[in-house]
């Protein structure tokens, strides 16, 4: 589990994040959605060390991250798994290199239990005989995998995805979405993505953090956001006459 | 403001190098991998500069020496001094500024915009001793590219002296025993060995703290050529007058 408490963060005058306070649940998938310059990244960023907010806390499990020094954070990342909006594979390595570089770094594995290894999670992930190739020549959609994959390798205990069904066919975004979900389960994991998709908020919110403008404007869960009159989100997630549509469905259900 | 800050941000990245170490097998690996393609890549395009350029040096040399009074075994002289005291330290430095401090600049920029560095920073590793110690170590044997240059300088002196008929080859080897000091020698690598710092860490700050999208690697290899080439001749300014005056 992931607790925030009061956390600030401002770039000069601009105040970004004014005070979010939220928890995010081990074993399910967390959400953070809002609209673009809502905070979401900047809350992201903050949670990975990445940026440093000015007030507040962020405990994982027992640990204050903040309290931690640069190196301690460091080293405390090794217990998280990020899956990249463009998914981020080294470009100089083949497939099988990315997927067993946590575990060459971090790991006691000799070299055939690494390969074993990302075998395994390639499998997980429904990718097989891709470990010799290049991560550009795989599709979208496989580098996400691949990159799904490289952040489970090391068994971590908390799951970041910054955006990642973005730029993909709707039906490999779900797939992505609903393999993020399966492995948050098996795994019981934390997970936290950060997502503009709706179909995602729907498919897989387990715990929905909803910002604008720097604040938690809404949190609930996927079956809850059918029901809720929070003008907010409502007037965020219903923009668009299909979603309308769908709650309406959902609702005469 | 902004220079002050962007040197102290390059010491920064220095301390960091050398902060918290990657695992040894991988340092080791990288290294390897950092002098094939930083030293051993850099070997077809120096020997050829360094032979054609000691022709030159020779040509020219021996075209202005009109003068009968003069030895001819000096444009043997001139040719090394010009090799081993300038060409080779710092005109290849300036030459592996564009080919080698781009390539540093354009790869860790482009790790840098694709979020690989995020990415190896969320792993828990040190980026910049992941990045930028193997280069470091890389150029430790930069010395080595300058000594085949020196040779090869000569050597393109030596042959297009006698084969052009400008200079006999017993007076160009006495041109190059003539007032040999071994000091000079260790004067040209004293600055190779801080240029192959440079050359390593310069291109390297260019790339780590790029800011922006692929547009911008390409400003930023264009930047780091430029001041990796003024720091190298500023450092080639101090040292010479440090050692030499």
């Amino acid at each position: 589990m992931i607790k925030v408490k009061n956390l600030h963060k401002s770039f000069g005058d601009h105040h970004v994040l004014k005070g979010i306070s939220a928890e995010f649940s081990k074993g399910k998938t967390n959400l953070i959605i809002g609209q673009s310059g809502s905070g979401k990244t900047v809350f992201l960023k903050c949670l990975l060390g990445l940026l440093k907010p000015e007030e507040g806390s962020i405990t994982y499990d027992k640990e204050d991250f903040l309290k931690m020094t640069e190196e301690e954070q460091q080293i405390f990342r090794q217990q998280l798994g990020m899956v990249f909006q463009g998914s981020a594979l080294f470009d100089t390595m083949n497939v099988g290199d990315n997927v067993m570089f946590p575990l060459r770094m971090f790991s006691s594995m000799n070299p055939e239990e690494r390969y074993d290894r990302m075998i395994e999670v390639l499998k997980r992930v429904g990718l097989e005989n891709v470990e010799d190739k290049a991560p550009s020549e795989l599709s979208g959609g496989m580098q996400k995998r691949v990159a799904i994959a490289r952040a489970i390798a090391n068994n971590p205990k908390y799951l970041f995805c910054d955006e990642p069904n973005s730029g993909l066919d709707p039906e490999t975004a779900t797939m992505i979405d609903n393999l993020i979900q399966e492995i948050t389960h098996e795994y019981d994991i934390t997970t936290v993505i950060n997502t503009h998709d709706m179909n995602s908020v729907l498919e897989i919110g387990e715990n929905i953090i909803f910002l604008k403008f720097g604040e938690i404007k809404w949190q609930g869960t996927n079956k809850e956001v059918f029901r809720t009159d929070n003008k907010a989100i409502s007037e965020y997630i219903y923009s668009s006459d299909l979603f309308k549509e769908v709650r309406k469905a959902h609702l005469n259900k | 403001m902004k220079y002050l800050h962007n040197i102290g941000q390059y010491f920064i990245m220095l301390k960091e190098a050398f902060g918290r170490m990657t695992k040894r097998s991988v340092l080791y690996e990288r290294s390897l991998k950092e002098i094939d393609e930083l030293i051993i890549d850099s070997l077809g395009i120096v020997c050829f500069l360094s032979f054609f350029i000691g022709g030159v040096l020779t040509i020219q040399t021996s075209l202005n020496l009109s003068n009968p009074l003069i030895p001819r075994s000096l444009i043997g002289y001139a040719t090394k001094q010009g090799i081993i005291l300038e060409f080779s330290p710092t005109l290849v430095s300036i030459i592996m500024a564009g080919k080698a401090g781009s390539y540093i600049t354009s790869s860790i920029g482009t790790m840098r915009v694709t979020e690989q560095i995020d990415a190896l920073e969320i792993m828990g590793i040190n980026s910049i001793n992941y990045l930028v110690f193997p280069k470091i170590v890389a150029m430790l044997f930069y010395p080595f590219l300058i000594a085949i240059s020196m040779f090869m300088g000569i050597l393109g002196g030596y042959v297009t002296g006698s084969l052009g008929g400008y200079i006999s080859t017993d007076d160009f080897i006495i041109g190059l025993q003539t007032d040999f000091e071994a000091f000079q020698i260790f004067y040209a690598f004293i600055k190779t060995f801080f240029f192959g710092l440079v050359l390593a860490t310069m291109p390297a700050y260019f790339g780590y703290y790029l800011k922006g999208g692929s547009l911008e690697v390409g400003k930023a290899s264009t930047a780091s050529f430029v001041w990796t080439s003024i720091v190298l001749i500023l450092i080639n300014y101090v040292l010479t007058q440090l050692l030499l005056s």
